[in-house]
């Protein structure tokens, strides 16, 4: 992957190519290429063990690829993990700052070790700018879950990195914490930060320039929300009207691949347009029901990516 | 309310003091950490303490109303004095009265007594013809120290035991004499090698603990993945880890070796600098080595056992509880390995013996080369990515 001419290179900050990990035999990220352009924040989507965490891992040089290359900021993943170290935040997926330490103490730890000029007088900054003033002596065990994930972000970003890895930064966060935390990251983009964010949550996902989704150690799909759904070849109805039992009767027809209820609607897709339109044909002759072709919906997408994955991987 | 623009850039990580500004972050981090820790904090002084007081008082003072069985022959009164005499000595309890020799070795062997006093059949008449006959004590010296006060009491007994009985005014010579007969243990050993012993003991359990936990407490709590995200490299956590504990055992080997001049009257004819200097680094060997295991575990669990592992022959060979002279060869070359034997000559030496430097060349480079073995290891050992 060394094949990239400089000026694409410096707009690009995470280009890797065919990254492969196992751990005791089993794969957990097989032959992954992605590229993510710098200033982008870069949604990364997938199911519980899909390989997010340990593509994340390897990008920040916490661990080794069994095979594949590729560059982090320009730097190789597998000779430069110091100089990414330098550039890169990384928010592990469960809080990992020290419990016994108070929130001044812990970024004062994080400023030293990264060199920051002045610790002491960095930290307080980076304390007023997260509005954890007052807070500063408590011990960051003792902060409640929102509080943690602030403080977090702030440890991350106090170094002034080019690069952010979140891991399931918002998880357990409540909702008004979740969108001071998005408005957040798209102020560090507009910056010029790349943010790299793996989630499970589709409304964060829509909040990405771009995703990708992985599922079994593969990327199954990637670009802008729009291509993606683009790009699924899911044809969608939505159905109102009695839904009583109609669920249950449409799934396993031919050509219906998915139904999924949307509050008083109902999200019957198939892959086989004709074959889907064959089925529904009956019912939608029906007055019971009004049939209306839907675009799919991104989670639409993604829960046909995983059970597509699975046929092809399980 | 952003939290993008920040003060100051980092530094490369190769750049001039970044070696020691990051083992400095390290170490202060876990100096806090330390003092937030109130058990471990209290298991710094309460350890010395407690095992000084607990192993000093009990091995070191005179133990008295020691549990003694009497084999009697024949009942006179010389035979009464004689033991009345004895346990005025307060060394000795007569607690059972036995008739045959067999039962007599058997409360030996077994423990429940520490001594056993034979009068023998016609004692009585024979102190009264001036025969001088012999009254024989056997002792149980399997511990030397509880033994050997008591015996040695016995010397001036056979002076005034029979004064009152006797009515001979002051005989120049005794007239009976005591056999005493050691046994199982008959080579007792000073009381004053207990003190530096202990030091050196409690020195190694509790450092090797200490450093012991420090990796895997991270690994367990999760911090090291943050910690190996960030531009530290494997020997300045090892620093930074063990330079605060070398402070915390200065201060228990002053603890210790002040409470052992102080309560227990351990000289120290030696220097006393020289005492502090290679106190700290046989501490920091401890360390290094604590903390080697840390980086070979993969839970606290397991850095306690591999602890304990270590700290058990350190205590069994290393000439603390047996003399090393009297260990068999390979248990010798074992021993060499292990810190605390070359520790505690070089306590022993300097404090008993006021011996110098160039005595102690040998034992010191033992030390040393200890240190830097484990040093490596614990560098090479340590994983650098969560692989």
């Amino acid at each position: 992957m060394t094949g990239v001419s400089p000026s694409i290179a410096a707009d690009i900050a995470i280009d890797v190519e065919g990254l492969t990990k196992s751990f005791g035999g089993r794969t957990v990220v097989q032959n992954l290429s992605m590229q993510v352009r710098r200033g982008t924040i870069y949604g990364f989507l997938g199911p519980n063990g899909s390989g997010k965490t340990t593509t994340i891992r390897m990008l920040c040089g916490l661990l080794t690829p069994d095979s594949g290359t590729g560059t982090c900021l320009g730097y190789d993943i597998l000779r430069d993990a110091d100089k990414i170290k330098l550039r890169v935040g990384y928010m592990t997926q469960r809080f990992s700052l020290y419990q016994d330490l108070s929130v001044r103490e812990n970024l004062e730890f994080v400023a030293r070790l990264y060199g920051l000029p002045n610790p002491r007088r960095a930290a307080r900054d980076m304390i007023e700018r997260l509005g954890l003033s007052g807070r500063e002596e408590q011990l960051a065990g003792e902060l409640s879950g929102g509080w943690k994930q602030r403080l977090a972000l702030g440890a991350c970003t106090l170094p002034s990195p080019q690069l952010l890895l979140l891991d399931e930064p918002t998880a357990g966060v409540d909702p008004k914490a979740r969108r001071d935390f998005w408005n957040e990251i798209h102020a560090l983009a507009a910056e010029g930060l790349t943010v790299l964010v793996s989630t499970h949550y589709m409304d964060e996902a829509e909040r990405c320039h771009e995703i990708a989704y992985i599922a079994y150690g593969n990327l199954l799909a990637h670009g802008t929300v729009e291509e993606v759904i683009a790009n699924s070849s899911l044809s969608t109805w939505n159905v109102t009207g009695d839904l009583n039992g109609l669920a249950a009767e449409l799934t396993g027809k031919p050509g219906v691949d998915m139904v999924a209820p949307f509050g008083t609607s109902l999200h019957v897709s198939g892959r086989d347009e004709a074959a889907l339109e064959a089925s529904i044909a009956p019912y939608r002759a029906s007055d019971h029901w009004h049939w209306q072709k839907t675009a799919p919906s991104l989670e639409d997408v993604f829960i046909d990516l995983m059970s597509r994955s699975k046929d092809n991987f399980q | 309310m952003s939290v993008s623009a920040s003060p100051g850039q980092p530094r490369e990580a190769r750049d001039t003091f970044g070696f020691w500004r990051r083992s400095f972050a390290m170490l202060l981090k876990e100096f806090i950490q330390l003092r937030r820790d109130r058990v471990s904090f209290a298991m710094i002084v309460m350890i010395p303490v407690m095992q000084l007081m607990l192993f000093g008082y009990a091995i070191n003072t005179t133990p008295r109303n020691l549990p003694s069985a009497v084999l009697l022959q024949e009942d006179t009164d010389v035979g009464r004095s004689i033991l009345k005499a004895m346990e005025n000595t307060a060394y000795f309890r007569f607690t059972r009265e036995v008739h045959t020799v067999e039962e007599f070795d058997n409360l030996l062997q077994s423990g429940k007594v520490l001594f056993g006093v034979e009068i023998p059949r016609g004692f009585e008449r024979a102190v009264r013809r001036g025969d001088k006959p012999a009254l024989l004590v056997a002792a149980d010296a399997t511990d030397p120290v509880a033994a050997g006060s008591a015996l040695g009491a016995l010397g001036t007994l056979v002076q005034t035991a029979l004064q009152h009985d006797l009515h001979t005014g002051d005989p120049p010579d005794p007239p009976f004499e005591i056999r005493t007969h050691a046994r199982y243990n008959p080579a007792a050993s000073s009381r004053l090698n207990i003190v530096p012993g202990l030091l050196g003991t409690i020195l190694t359990m509790t450092m090797l603990i200490f450093t012991a936990l420090s990796v895997t407490r991270e690994i367990e709590r999760g911090t090291m993945e943050s910690l190996l995200s960030m531009p530290i490299k494997p020997v300045e956590v090892m620093f930074g880890k063990i330079v605060p504990y070398v402070l915390v055992g200065f201060i228990q080997a002053t603890l210790i070796i002040g409470i052992g001049v102080l309560l227990f009257g351990v000289p120290i004819l030696g220097s006393v600098l020289m005492l502090a200097v290679l106190s700290t680094l046989f501490i920091t060997t401890n360390l290094s080595i604590g903390y080697t295991f840390s980086t070979i575990v993969q839970n606290q669990l397991q850095a306690m056992q591999l602890s304990m592992m270590f700290f058990l022959p350190s205590i069994l060979l290393s000439g603390f509880m047996f003399p090393f002279a009297g260990m068999p060869v390979w248990a010798q070359y074992l021993g060499e390995g292990l810190p605390l034997t070359h520790y505690i000559r070089i306590v022993r030496a300097i404090m008993l013996k006021g011996a110098t430097i160039e005595n102690l060349q040998y034992d010191t480079i033992a030390l040393i080369a200890l240190m830097l073995l484990a040093m490596t290891i614990a560098v090479t050992r340590f994983r650098r990515t969560l692989d």
